[in-house]
Formats: C-alpha cells, sequence, structure tokens
C-alpha cells in the first residue's frame, strides 16, 4: 500500500514541478506574433499587388499560415510555390490560374507627357514608388517599382504602361544547359585525357 | 632555390602553344575603323567626354572613369568620333553595350603625354593616380581595375607580391612571346608595382613550358630583388588562389581576396601597361593578342588597338572560314564562342581561337552521371563537382551554395574529364547566375516590403493627427460655446431690468414675431414714400437730363431702383391683403399707363443717346467704346422690360374694363 502511495505522491510532485517549470516557461519565453507568418512573409515577393485576394503580402502571409493554398501570388509564381512547400512541408500545386499568371518581371512607366498631375497613382502605389505632385507631372522610380500594376487602373488617362524589364548585359546570366544545346568550351576534350 | 607546393586537382590538356609563340611579335596595324566599348571591365561604365564629329588623337581620353570601380577609355588612334551607339561586345551572352566608333585617318598622331624619366621621385599615391590615368584593367581576363587593386591594404602591408605569368590556359601564348620580348619592360612595371606596395618578397610564377621566357626574365630581373619561380605545368596553376597555394602554400579562405592574406597577384601584360603609363605617360590603347587555331594562316602574336574588328584581324590574318568550326575569345578552356565576328577586341582579349572540327569537335551529347569520381579529383577548389551537378540540376541552389559553389573558379576541368561529357561548369555557372538572381530579388523585395510598411506606418500617423486636430478644433468649440453661455448667463443675472443682449438665434425670432406686425398700413406708409422718392428722383432725372447729361444716367439708374421698390412694395400688399392693394386710393395699380408709355420713351430715347455717344466714341475714343457696348445691351434690356410692363399694364385695364 504504502509502496503505490508513495509512487503516486512522487509522480505527483513530479508532475507539479514540470507543470511550474512549463508554465514559467510559457510566460518568460512567450513568442509575439507567430514566426511563421515571418517566415512566409519573408519568401512572398512583396509586391503588395492583391492578386491573391489578401490586401497584401503580410495578410496572405498569415493566411497561408492558417492553412489558405500556397498557389495564390501570380508575382512569385512557380519558383515561391516551390519555396512555400519547402518551408512549410507541402505538396507544391500548379499557379492557381483565377488570380492570375505569371508574368516575368515588370516596370511601370508614364508616358510623361500624357500625364495630367492627378495624384491617384501616387496614392494607389503601395511601395510609394511614384513621384510627383498635384498638376505636377509624375514619373515611376524604375528601381523601386515592384511591377504589381496597382497604379494602372486609377489612371484616368490611361498613360501608365507596364512593361517588361528587358535583359541587359549587366541582368544576363548563364542559362540552363539542360534547356539549351549549348556550344560548350569547355567539355571539349581532347581524345587523350591525362588526369 | 624556393620551396613550392601543389594544389589539389588539375589536368594536363594539350597545350597546343608552339602554334604562335614562334614568331616574334608584330604589329596588327591600323583598321579603318575602330570600336570602342565603354565598358571593358568589371564595375561601372566609363563616361563619354567626346560627341559624335570630334576628332580624337591617339592616347586622348575618350570616357572617364565613373564612380569608384571604374576604368577610363582613350582612343587608340587619331581620327574622328563617327557614331555613339549601341554594338554587340565580346560577352557570352553576346548582347550589345554603348560603343564609340571612330573612324581612323591613318595618321596615329599622339596627344601631349608626361612621361616620368624615374618613377621614385613620385610618390604611390601619384603613381596610382597615374594608373587610373591610363586606364589600366588587370589584362589575365578578369578586367578589375587595376589602380585599386593595386592601392595599398589599410591594415597590413602585403608580404608576398606575385607576378602571374603562368599562362597555363593551352593555346594561348601573349604573355610567353611578352616576356621574352620585353623582358625588362615587365620587370620595371613590377618593380613599380613592388614601389608602391613594398612588399617583403616579389615573386614572378612562371611555368616551366616557357624556357625562353624564364631566360629573358631572369636575365632582366638579375640585379633586383625579384624571384623568378619556375612551377611545373599543370592546368589551372594560373588560376590566382593556385599560383599563391604553390608559391606560398597559403589558401585564400573561403569568400575573402588574397589581399586578405597579405598577398596580392598580377598579370604580366598589366605589368608592362603599368610600366608604360608611368614611364611613358601612355593610357593602355593596345595589348599583344594571341591568333592561333588550324583555321588562321598565319599564326601568332599580335600587337592589337584596343577596339580593332576581330572581322578584320581575322581577315589580315588567313581566316580559313570554310574550315572553321568555332571562333573562341580566350582559350579552349574559360574561353565564350563568339556569336559573330563583327566585334571589337578589348583591354581582356587575350587570344583569338578560330578551331576546325577537328580541333575543337562539337561535345558529345550529355549522358548519365555515372559517379566515377574524375572531376572531384580534378577540382583545383576541392570541391565536389558532383554533389554541385545534382544540385544545379535540381536546382536546389541553397544546397549548391552550401556546398561552397562560389568558390568554384569555372576553370573547366571537371568538364574536361567528365567521361559522360556532362558540361559540368556550365551547370556552376548557371547555378551561380541563378543564386545572384535571388539574392537581387530577395533584396528588392525586403526593400519593398521596408517601403510598404513604413507608408502603412505614415498613413497612419497621418489619420492619428487628423483625428487629433479634428478633436482638438471640437473641444474649442465646445469650450467656446460654453463660456459664451456663461457669460450671457451671468450678464442676465446682473441687470435683469436691461434686455439682454440678445443673441443671433433671438434676434431671428424677434424678426420672426416682428412680421406680422408689417401689416398694410406699414406697408402702404412705405409705399407711398417709395412713390413720392419716385417722382422726386424722375424730377431730377429730367432736370439733368437737360443739363448735366453723365449726372442724368446715374438719376437713371437711382429711378430705376426706386420703381423697383415701388413695385416690391406694391408686390408685398397684394400678398398680403389680395385686393386691398388695389383699393388703396393713394396706390393704384402700378403706375398709370401713361406713366409706363412715358418711361418706354425715355428709356428708348437713353438708349438712342448712347448709341449716338457709342457712334462718337467709336471715332474719336476707342477706350471708351467697350464700356458704352456694355451700356447699350443694359438698355436694351431696360427698353424691353419697359415694353413689357406697359403691355402687361394695358392688359389688366382691359380686363379690369371689362370687368
Amino acid at each position: 500500500m504504502s509502496i503505490i502511495l508513495s509512487a503516486v505522491l512522487t509522480l505527483l510532485a513530479l508532475a507539479v514541478i514540470f507543470g511550474a517549470i512549463l508554465g514559467f516557461a510559457a510566460i518568460k519565453f512567450k513568442v509575439e506574433g507567430n514566426p511563421i507568418v515571418d517566415e512566409i512573409d519573408s519568401l512572398l515577393p512583396q509586391t503588395q499587388c492583391g492578386q491573391c485576394g489578401y490586401p497584401g503580402c503580410r495578410p496572405y502571409a498569415e493566411a497561408i499560415a492558417n492553412g489558405e493554398d500556397i498557389n495564390k501570388c501570380p508575382p512569385g509564381g512557380e519558383a515561391t510555390i516551390q519555396t512555400l512547400a519547402d518551408l512549410l512541408d507541402v505538396e507544391a500545386i500548379p499557379l492557381d490560374a483565377e488570380h492570375g499568371e505569371e508574368k516575368g518581371k515588370q516596370v511601370a512607366v508614364i508616358r510623361e507627357d500624357e500625364c495630367i498631375g492627378c495624384t491617384k497613382c501616387i496614392q494607389a502605389c503601395p511601395i510609394d514608388a511614384i513621384l510627383g505632385a498635384a498638376k505636377q507631372m509624375h514619373t515611376v522610380i524604375a528601381d523601386e517599382c515592384t511591377g504589381c500594376d496597382l497604379c494602372v487602373e486609377p489612371c484616368p488617362v490611361d498613360c501608365i504602361d507596364m512593361i517588361s524589364v528587358p535583359e541587359t548585359i549587366k541582368s544576363w546570366t548563364w542559362k540552363n544547359p539542360k534547356d539549351q544545346a549549348f556550344k560548350i568550351i569547355a567539355t571539349d576534350r581532347n581524345p587523350e585525357v591525362r588526369v | 632555390m624556393k620551396k613550392i607546393w601543389d594544389f589539389h586537382g588539375g589536368i594536363h590538356p594539350k597545350e597546343n602553344k608552339d602554334q604562335s609563340n614562334q614568331s616574334k611579335i608584330t604589329n596588327a596595324g591600323i583598321p579603318p575603323q575602330l570600336i570602342l566599348p565603354l565598358q571593358q571591365h568589371i564595375g561601372q561604365r566609363a563616361e563619354l567626354v567626346v560627341a559624335v564629329g570630334d576628332r580624337v588623337l591617339k592616347g586622348q581620353l575618350i570616357a572617364d572613369a565613373h564612380g569608384p570601380v571604374s576604368v577610363a577609355v582613350h582612343a587608340p588612334t587619331s581620327g574622328t568620333v563617327t557614331a555613339i551607339e549601341e554594338h554587340e561586345v565580346p560577352h557570352p551572352s553576346g548582347m550589345s553595350d554603348l560603343c564609340v566608333f571612330i573612324d581612323t585617318d591613318g595618321k596615329d598622331e599622339w596627344c601631349e603625354l608626361y612621361p616620368c624619366d624615374d618613377y621614385s621621385t613620385l610618390s604611390p599615391t601619384e603613381i596610382l593616380g597615374r594608373v587610373r590615368k591610363a586606364g589600366i584593367a588587370g589584362m589575365g581576363g578578369a578586367g578589375f581595375p587595376t589602380e585599386i587593386k593595386l592601392r595599398p591594404p589599410h591594415e597590413d602591408k602585403v608580404n608576398t607580391l606575385i607576378l602571374n605569368a603562368a599562362e597555363c590556359e593551352p593555346y594561348i601564348t601573349a604573355d610567353d612571346r611578352l616576356m621574352r620580348e620585353r623582358a625588362e619592360e615587365v620587370i620595371l612595371g613590377f618593380e613599380i608595382m613592388a614601389y608602391i606596395l613594398q612588399p617583403g618578397e616579389c615573386l614572378i610564377g612562371i611555368e616551366d613550358n616557357k624556357p625562353e621566357a624564364i631566360k629573358a626574365l631572369r636575365e632582366a630581373a638579375k640585379e633586383t630583388q625579384i624571384e623568378v619561380v619556375v612551377i611545373p605545368t599543370k592546368y589551372p596553376s594560373g588560376g590566382e588562389k593556385q599560383l599563391i597555394k604553390i608559391l606560398t602554400g597559403k589558401e585564400v579562405p573561403n569568400g575573402r581576396i588574397p589581399a586578405d592574406i597579405s598577398i596580392m597577384c598580377q598579370n604580366v601584360a598589366t605589368a608592362t601597361a603599368v610600366y608604360r603609363a608611368v614611364r611613358f605617360g601612355e593610357p593602355l590603347i593596345s595589348r599583344v593578342t594571341t591568333f592561333t587555331g588550324d583555321c588562321i594562316a598565319n599564326k601568332g602574336n599580335q600587337q592589337v588597338l584596343i577596339g580593332t574588328p576581330v572581322s578584320w584581324l581575322l581577315e589580315k590574318n588567313g581566316y580559313l572560314a570554310q574550315k572553321g568550326s568555332r571562333l573562341v575569345m580566350g582559350g579552349p578552356m574559360m574561353g565564350f564562342t563568339l556569336h559573330q565576328t563583327n566585334i571589337p577586341t578589348v583591354k581582356t582579349s587575350n587570344c583569338i581561337l578560330a578551331a576546325s572540327q577537328k580541333e575543337l569537335p562539337q561535345p558529345d551529347p550529355a549522358m548519365a552521371c555515372i559517379r566515377c569520381g574524375m572531376c572531384s579529383e580534378v577540382c583545383p577548389a576541392e570541391l565536389l563537382p558532383q554533389q554541385l551537378y545534382w544540385f544545379a540540376k535540381g536546382q536546389e541552389f541553397e544546397k549548391a551554395e552550401h556546398h561552397n559553389l562560389f568558390d568554384c573558379i569555372e576553370c573547366g576541368a571537371c568538364s574536361y574529364v567528365c567521361p559522360s561529357s556532362i558540361p559540368l561548369v556550365q551547370y556552376y555557372r548557371y547555378a551561380k547566375g541563378e543564386v545572384r538572381q535571388i539574392k537581387a530579388d530577395q533584396e528588392k523585395s525586403n526593400q519593398a516590403r521596408e517601403r510598404f510598411e513604413f507608408r502603412q506606418e505614415r498613413i497612419e500617423r497621418e489619420k492619428e493627427e487628423k483625428e487629433a486636430k479634428r478633436k482638438a478644433r471640437s473641444e474649442a468649440a465646445a469650450k467656446a460655446q460654453a463660456a459664451k453661455k456663461a457669460a450671457a448667463e451671468a450678464e442676465a443675472k446682473e441687470g435683469k431690468t436691461e434686455p439682454a443682449p440678445a443673441p443671433e438665434s433671438v434676434k431671428t425670432d424677434i424678426k420672426v414675431n416682428a412680421a406680422p406686425e408689417v401689416t398694410l398700413e406699414g406697408l402702404q406708409k412705405k409705399l407711398l414714400m417709395a412713390e413720392d422718392k419716385l417722382s422726386k428722383m424722375k424730377a431730377a432725372w429730367k432736370d439733368a437730363q437737360e443739363n448735366n447729361p453723365e449726372r442724368a444716367e446715374k438719376l437713371a439708374l437711382a429711378v430705376e431702383s426706386s420703381k423697383a421698390n415701388v413695385a416690391k412694395f406694391k408686390q408685398q400688399i397684394t400678398d398680403l391683403g389680395g385686393g386691398d392693394a388695389s383699393g388703396t386710393p393713394s396706390a393704384p395699380t402700378g403706375p398709370s399707363l401713361e406713366e409706363l408709355e412715358s418711361n418706354l420713351e425715355k428709356t428708348k430715347g437713353k438708349l438712342q443717346l448712347i448709341l449716338n455717344t457709342l457712334e462718337d466714341a467709336k471715332q474719336n475714343h476707342p477706350d471708351r467704346v467697350e464700356k458704352l457696348e456694355r451700356a447699350v445691351a443694359k438698355n436694351h434690356t431696360r427698353v424691353a422690360s419697359a415694353q413689357a410692363a406697359l403691355t402687361e399694364a394695358r392688359e389688366q385695364q382691359t380686363t379690369e374694363s371689362k370687368g
């Protein structure tokens, strides 16, 4: 009897001690916010375009953390879906066409002589990448523009174009050799290979 | 004899050097047109200082270094700038960049140069200034601005200065011939570099397949502290990190540069360029380039002006196009295929290799990796090429990076030995590009997030400020109201007998209350007064019309307004008392018919008068015309209204008489 009692008491004591430690830790090391949301947010392209149906990248990140599909971000495209799938350990699914298609990098350009200076696009730009003032010509800071095209719709004179960013000699990178028949110098081997 | 070390891996491809190193360096001559890219180096593009149509002299600056990491461009011969536009440049992409086109005049006229007999009279900073002004970029291949590389490090000094004379890439003999023929220049250039950096030891690393060059260098370096170190021939011993390993036994840590371990490496051709820049003040406008391969009849090395089109050079050297399979700029290991020949040679073009099908056959199609491990055996950077290949192929770039992808020097030894002909180095280049792209995108998206969050914060703040202002305003209003009320109450208490100074609302109340008291009698009285005034005015007006026409006009207006007054009161009376108005003895229904008629006549007369004055003014006082025209228009309307009033009155009379 006493054996059973002492065992129960011991376990009880242990339970109380560990409970206290856990309770203390829960208060002391409390994590503010949901860290997974930050991680998801850092993978999203931050265009703040709202094509996913949420009012920005962070709200979509929160929705993903709560079980929303990961395939609603056209600017991020397949690459973002893949990284999100890796992070969340879920299956990578193809992009949901309902929200738009992957277009490649774009940048907004204002046809400046047609601009009437209404400031509507400035108000629409989520990242303050348009400069200008009332009744003054506006212009897009191309380096800051994420190509979200939110400024196109509010323009009353339709003077904003979305142009794909052309590849320059500076931005050029080697292409995947898998996709192309390359004329590769380095693989040219002489018949006699001496190592 | 200095002790030397060995680096991991490496290969021994067929050298093919004696095809081009048998003859002396010849001068390629002046082509009819030079094409000078503004970017022939790593860093920012040079900034133009000439315009189309300018005549330039040999050695004249045409584009200046722009920003800290940049290199100037000079005119290689005298001529005229005919165009500044995009043109294909030597680049693996085959893309275009901004180039200056110079039509040469054949005079080869130098601009003024500033030679210096003794470099030791100059300070290291002055020498660096000369190097920068001369537009020298590393001529070994990468094209890094030499002035920046030569700057003494801030913390500790350079212990070992190395001159890279290995020239390990097959076919290329430009440095070999340069050392054989201009060993003094090489040594003097190296001494100038040593003068700037004051290193503990100066070494020249040269492969043992260049005995003549070794001899010449040893001869030239006899009286100096420079040591010529002969190293075994093995590709890629000319790689900077590999040469450092061979000569010093030290390894450059991951992600660092040789200067971090107090070592600096410079190229042979760069040393001669530095010498010429300091000694003669000559900018870098030409270089030695090797022309080799089975498809070139006159193989050898030539002193080529920067900007000379490859097509012109090939033609001059007897290019056998029908035999050619591949045209390569650089060596067969690290060079790149040229897609067309109308491109210029640049500061880094050390070799043009026109290979036949037999020399550089089409690579076999890639087969599956059999995990033989030969690639990791030959990798000079001691990486795991196989592993990197899988990651690059599977687009697992992060893992590739963790396997030190960026330590790969892209020497191509792995692809060279791969029995499955897998284009390994292509995969690494692709992966590197992708990683850089991903990083750039990440940075941009971080920036976008920051800006977005800042904007949100700003909007929030503006909203709060607005709210605060609105609150402050409403509070102030409430306070003022309370104060007013309190004041009114206090006054009311002080003197009850005195009528309180009625607030606005009370006043209107009184008005409203008083309104009914404005009864018929009051109105009729007012009407009488108005009529009286009207008749007086009319009299005055008539009088004035005869004697004082200017005043008459004013009076006419006054008469009109009095009439309107009269009409208003009459209307009010009718409104108030219905038929009473007509019944009032002193106020008959409006002015009598005669009165109206006379009124009409008068207005008409006045109109005529004004019209006359207008005619007169048109001839004599053009400035008054506009004013008068307005008056005419006004009077026209008056005549019309008078006419209308008359007809109305007549109709009324007829109805009344009928009634």
